[in-house]
């Protein structure tokens, strides 16, 4: 099964917004954001942009027809700043010109004056001051008060984790044209083509119909294109309503990297009890997200952090509490895991810094306390067909982990400048959106009647494969080959009030509602089929492209078939909404069943630290991974793959720096470094967990996009082992990312044991 | 009027000749196969080929059209992937496809290209150089595993289809159907390249333009400026008297490439992959990289241990200055308006001697140095006869490090001399605090770089607990 555009791609033949051939008379916005991170706007100077060459107009607040708010979640974001100013980089003003260049020439020639407020960078300081996004929430099971006294062993600490530019290679854009009757077309670049809409309307005064999106695919989206697209879509929507002309606004790099949210920051406090034999009995923790200056989905994020707390550990007694901080930086956004490794990395420094007092590897406690059957966790779901343990023991027999960590010990007694280190990092996601409305989907699917089949639905297709995957449902419903199916752009006239794609569900939702969409076909077929050959339905099947009765091929075939059912007047088009069962969730009691299942997984990773210069090199990581069935294992795998190191990049090297006045240091590529093909695992293997369908998945499949990520995490905990196999004494804070300057000066702060 | 070949056709343009690249090929002629990733040559989407004469012979080079003037492309042909394109997969597009190599495929052309200069150019198309050549392209979905897997296969299956037999590849490779066969006309198209008007003798002198593209491409689209002939100096470095002589233009691939060079510091490969990526050493020059006068600049720190000296002229008449007396502050040079460096000299080391250079940077490849440093240590069984030791980031300038360096010849190599030079050199530097790493760190850093000088050279003669 090839990932479905592949063979474009190495063509340089597939197009991204940028590559659309805009219609002739099609003009170019840029944008001009804010200077100061807080502030009023005192006076804004037009005159020398509007006068520049190429220039036709420059719009402001003042100029949106409708409501000027793009917030989803909660309605604080305004899609041109009026008055206030809460961040660098916030969009105040759009200049329209001939040229792209012009119009970002011109940009730079707008003159603003600001009145200068105090600037919060940090979500602790904006806790003190109240500056929360929406009230805090606490998730609890137990009673942790009470539990302390029944512990022999209980650590205390701090761990903080860094932000993450998405860097999605194809920056935000759109190609906004106006259509006859008022209403726009849009070619935009989002994981959320209805978000757009429902946005474009609201701040032009319009009915949703008038505003069509199409989204061909995203050159990589990973989150930062599911609420974020949405601010450059309704500016280019803004521009080409006001001009009554085509506009296109596609950011450059830095722009991009100034202006927009990346991951959360988080800073987090953490208490862990244990018995003597390392089974977990109180956990306390309680996280301070870096929100940035506006909502966006932090809400959401935040309560994602809170259900993976405790990541795949059963523990009896919880309390977490988390705040959404309002801050004077570009409003965070969605990044693969939502929320959930930002938990992960508290729960695993707590069991690290728990291991270090009791002196046993980390492994031994995250071994006793993985998830069983039957657990509750600390909001009210209950474990079913918990797989943690399967990925666990198949990680440790089938890499022979015993082995590997004494060659890891041996080089470490053989070696002084050159330390190894090794971690393992059990995972466990749940699968849904948290938001319980979200999970719905719909499909509409055609087949012409040369038996070719057109399918679309609300997944929007950004690297993952979703349209691969889509082509293999409908081609196994149908009983045809792959070949006859295409899967169109996702457009919001076609399959309406998507869910945007994210929340590593696209294949999961819009897989089933595009196995209904088929059905309902199938089933009219297979009816017209029976009166046409004059046999029992029941005894009808398809497959091979055949139509087969009692498993014997008959001579009519599916091309056949449907020019006949057309012509028999049989509709051959079916359109299918599908919303996952049984979940559901009381924000009132913070419990419930909020997901449909979980991914789990297992990764064994060895990291080798060179102590003299602090520089690093990810070794090998072994991965265990459960993906039920999988619809595609070669798009599955390379997932994982590249989850994996979005995850190490995440805690080994990426470093959203700001300065104290909210100024985003490292904005460019030249400062603000990813893997490359150098950093990547030297040694890597992944294996799936066999004998795992998945009987409630999509043809026994299971979600695949965000799980892998945190595989990454155990990176930053091998390195941790290496740096105190270096020297033993003394302290490494859990702050997130490692960089080498952050290694060398914690080693050289180290001592060595006498 | 500019002229050059685009992939099949002959370009003929009036456009300002400070105009990038990757603009022109979108803008312009609508080929969008080359994508616009960060227009710093850091993520290596734009990625293309450009051809030009190597002696009778057309050499391609993949570079980053994001930082290449077109002014530059005179009588050259640029090829994009379309150019590249046949009607069937190459072996190495359809390794991509068959290895999942691409994801959501903004970067794939990129890499296509890349890996195209690799077949085109690597004698026994051995695995590592195809993951250097690579060294400029950024992927963020694939995390390059498929990527890996994707060029074990391509090299497998170009093996089976063509001989190794470097000086006829471009034809084997027609042949075999893995490049158009466009390319065979293109030499004789190419000589009748000319240019019809001299080339411009005024302006900003532009060689590679990787930093100048960086830094100030939106000026130099209206500015005014002129072009350095790479053609002419191609290949200048030589060994006169004892001293090796390199052309101004010579660009860091030249360098790299030149048995010369590999000869006088024979790790000389390992360092330069340390620098910038391959397509930037295509283009970056040596001069460049000089009055560029990043206080970071790697080749450099290289050239101030070599004790190289800059030769200047202005209108016929030349001067020469010390590298290390070249820089008068931040960003301030000894040099003349109308003034240009010719070449760059430095004596060739003889006797027993040791060359290193050392570079921490957040990414190992591709990225700017926190602090980069290089030592030429001439010794006598363990005594010292002179040192040079320079480093960068940790001052205004590129900086030699006098003190540390006067103090170490004449000494023994052990233990407390080297930690006698670690404290010297850590008191006469002046780094600052910025996006590369605290004035604390580069401090610290650059003391264990100095020990990894030692510890890399001379391993036999110090304790292994002498670091930090």
């Amino acid at each position: 099964m090839k990932n479905y555009d592949t063979n474009l791609h190495v063509r340089g033949e597939s197009r991204f917004v940028d590559d659309f051939p805009a219609p002739d008379n099609t003009l170019h916005a840029a944008v001009k954001g804010s200077a100061v991170a807080h502030g009023t706007i005192k006076s804004i100077h037009l005159e020398n942009a509007e006068n520049y060459p190429g220039v036709r107009r420059i719009l402001l607040a003042k100029d949106v027809p409708g409501e000027n708010q793009i917030g989803s979640i909660i309605q604080d974001e305004q899609l041109l700043a009026a008055v206030e100013v809460h961040f660098i980089g916030q969009p105040i003003a759009i200049v329209v010109a001939e040229t792209p260049e012009q119009a970002r020439e011109a940009v730079a020639l707008i003159a603003i004056e600001y009145e200068e407020k105090p600037v919060v960078t940090d979500p602790r300081v904006a806790a003190e001051k109240g500056q929360l996004i929406a009230p805090a929430r606490t998730f609890s099971c137990g009673d942790t008060d009470a539990a302390w006294e029944k512990c022999d062993v209980i650590v205390s600490g701090t761990a903080a984790s860094g932000g993450q530019e998405h860097l999605y290679l194809e920056t935000q854009g759109c190609l906004a044209m106006p259509k006859e009757d008022g209403g726009l077309k849009l070619i935009s670049s989002t994981q959320g083509p209805t978000a757009v809409q429902r946005i474009v309307a609201r701040v032009l005064g319009l009915p949703m119909h008038k505003i069509e999106v199409d989204v061909l695919r995203l050159g990589g989206g990973f989150g930062g294109k599911e609420d974020q697209a949405t601010a450059w879509a309704t500016m280019a929507a803004l521009a080409a309503y006001c001009m009554q002309q085509p506009v296109k606004l596609v950011l450059r790099r830095h722009e991009d990297m100034v202006m927009t949210g990346k991951r959360h920051p988080y800073s987090s406090d953490f208490k862990i009890g244990l018995d003597k034999a390392g089974k977990i009995l109180a956990y306390e923790a309680t996280y301070y997200q870096n929100a940035g200056a506006a909502a966006d989905l932090s809400t959401a994020i935040l309560e994602r952090t809170l259900f993976h707390s405790t990541n795949s550990y059963f523990i009896p007694n919880v309390k977490a509490t988390a705040l959404s901080c309002r801050t004077n930086l570009p409003p965070n956004t969605a990044f693969r895991g939502f929320g959930g490794p930002q938990a992960m990395f508290v729960i695993e420094s707590a069991i690290a810094a728990a291991a270090e007092k009791m002196g046993v590897t980390p492994a031994t406690i995250q071994d006793k306390n993985l998830w069983q059957d039957g657990d509750e966790t600390p909001y009210g779901q209950i474990i079913q067909e918990s797989r943690i343990k399967s990925c666990w023991h198949e990680t440790v027999e089938r890499y022979d982990i015993e082995k590997l960590q004494q060659n890891v010990r041996r080089f470490n007694e053989r070696n002084q400048e050159v330390k190894k280190g090794f971690a393992m990092m059990p995972v466990t996601f749940g699968i849904s959106f948290t938001n319980t409305a979200l999970n719905q989907a719909g499909a509409l699917v055609h087949v012409y009647n040369d038996g070719s089949v057109g399918v679309s639905t609300g997944a929007v297709e950004m690297g993952q494969g979703v349209n691969a995957k889509l082509q293999q449902v409908a081609a196994r419903v149908l009983g045809i080959d792959a070949r006859r199916i295409r899967v169109d752009s996702t457009n919001t006239g076609r399959v309406a009030n998507t869910s945007p794609t994210a929340a590593s569900s696209g294949s999961d939702l819009n897989g089933h509602a595009t196995r209904l969409a088929c059905e309902q076909i199938l089933e009219r077929l297979q009816c017209f089929a029976s009166r046409l050959l004059d046999v029992e339905r029941s005894k009808i099947s398809f497959h091979d492209d055949k139509i087969w009765v009692d498993e014997k091929p008959q001579s009519l075939q599916w091309q056949e078939l449907t020019d006949k059912a057309y012509w028999a007047r049989v509709s051959l088009s079916a359109q299918a909404h599908y919303a996952t069962p049984n979940i559901h969730f009381d924000k009132s009691k913070e419990k419930g069943h909020p997901f449909a299942y979980y991914a789990y997984g297992v990764a064994a990773t060895v990291v080798r630290l060179d102590c003299i210069r602090g520089t690093y090199i990810v070794e090998s990581v072994d991965i265990v991974h459960d993906l039920g069935s999988s619809l595609s294992p070669k798009v599955d795998l390379g997932q994982i793959e590249g989850a994996l190191m979005q995850g190490i990049g995440w805690l080994m090297m990426e470093d959203v720096v700001f300065s104290e006045e909210g100024r985003l240091l490292a904005s460019t590529l030249s400062t603000y470094k990813i893997p490359d093909i150098y950093f990547a695992p030297e040694d890597l293997r992944v294996h799936i967990l066999e004998n795992a369908a998945h009987p409630a998945g999509l043809f026994h499949s299971k979600a695949i996009g965000e799980p892998p990520f945190m595989y990454g995490i155990g990176a930053w905990f091998a390195l941790r082992e290496a740096m105190k196999a270096y020297r033993s004494n003394g302290e490494i804070p859990f702050i997130a990312p490692f960089t080498p300057e952050r290694v060398l000066m914690a080693i050289s702060r180290l001592t060595k044991d006498e | 009027m500019l002229i050059f070949l685009l992939n099949q056709q002959k370009i003929e343009t009036d456009q300002h000749p400070g105009t990038v690249l990757l603009d022109f090929i979108r803008n312009d002629n609508r080929l969008f196969g080359t994508k616009e990733g960060c227009r710093e040559g850091d993520c290596g989407a734009c990625t293309v080929l450009t051809g030009r004469y190597d002696g009778d012979k057309v050499v391609y080079r993949a570079v980053n059209s994001c930082l290449l003037p077109i002014g530059s492309l005179q009588g050259k042909h640029v090829v994009t992937l379309e150019g590249l394109n046949g009607i069937e997969n190459t072996v190495l597009q359809d390794a991509f496809v068959y290895e999942h190599a691409s994801q959501c495929g903004f970067c794939t052309p990129g890499f296509i290209v890349s890996l195209t200069d690799f077949l085109l150019n690597n004698a026994d198309l051995k695995f590592q150089e195809a993951i250097d050549s690579i060294s400029g392209n950024i992927c963020r979905c694939t995390g390059y595993a498929s990527i890996r897997r994707a060029i074990d296969r391509f090299i497998l299956d170009v093996k089976n289809k063509i001989d190794l037999q470097p000086e006829l590849r471009i034809q084997q490779l027609i042949s075999a159907g893995q490049l158009p066969a466009y390319f065979a006309e293109i030499p004789v198209r190419m000589a009748e390249l000319v240019a019809d008007t001299s080339p411009v003798k005024n302006g900003k002198i532009i060689a590679g333009g990787t930093d100048l593209f960086v830094q100030q491409a939106d000026a130099l689209r209206s500015a005014s400026v002129q072009f350095v002939d790479d053609a002419a100096v191609h290949h200048q470095i030589r060994v006169e008297n004892n001293e090796c002589i390199i052309a101004a233009a010579t660009t860091m691939e030249d360098m790299r490439r030149s048995p010369i060079f590999q000869k006088i510091i024979p790790d000389f490969d390992k360092f330069a992959k340390l620098i910038a990526s391959k397509p930037i050493r295509e283009r970056a020059t040596l001069a460049g990289n000089i009055v560029n006068a990043s206080p970071i600049a790697d080749f450099t720190i290289i050239l101030l241990a070599l004790d190289a000296t800059v030769e200047l002229e202005k209108n016929g008449s030349g001067r020469h200055v010390a590298l290390h007396d070249f820089y008068l502050g931040y960003k301030q040079l000894d040099l003349q308006p109308d003034e240009k460096i010719a070449s760059i000299r430095f004596p060739v080391p003889h006797g027993d001697y040791a060359f290193n250079f050392e570079k921490v940077s957040r990414r190992t490849h591709l990225d700017i140095a926190s602090v980069n440093t290089a030592a030429l240590i001439a010794y006598e069984n363990s005594t010292i006869q002179s040192a040079r030791l320079s480093a960068g980031g940790v001052a205004p300038v590129p900086f030699l490090l006098r003190e540390s360096s006067a103090f170490l010849t004449g000494n023994e190599i052990n233990d407390a001399v080297v930690q006698q030079a670690i404290d010297i050199a850590a008191a006469e530097i002046s780094p600052i605090s910025d996006v590369r790493g605290s004035a604390d760190y580069k401090r610290t850093l650059l003391c264990q770089l100095i020990f990894a000088h030692f510890h890399e050279k001379f391993p036999q003669v110090l304790s292994e607990e002498a670091s930090l």
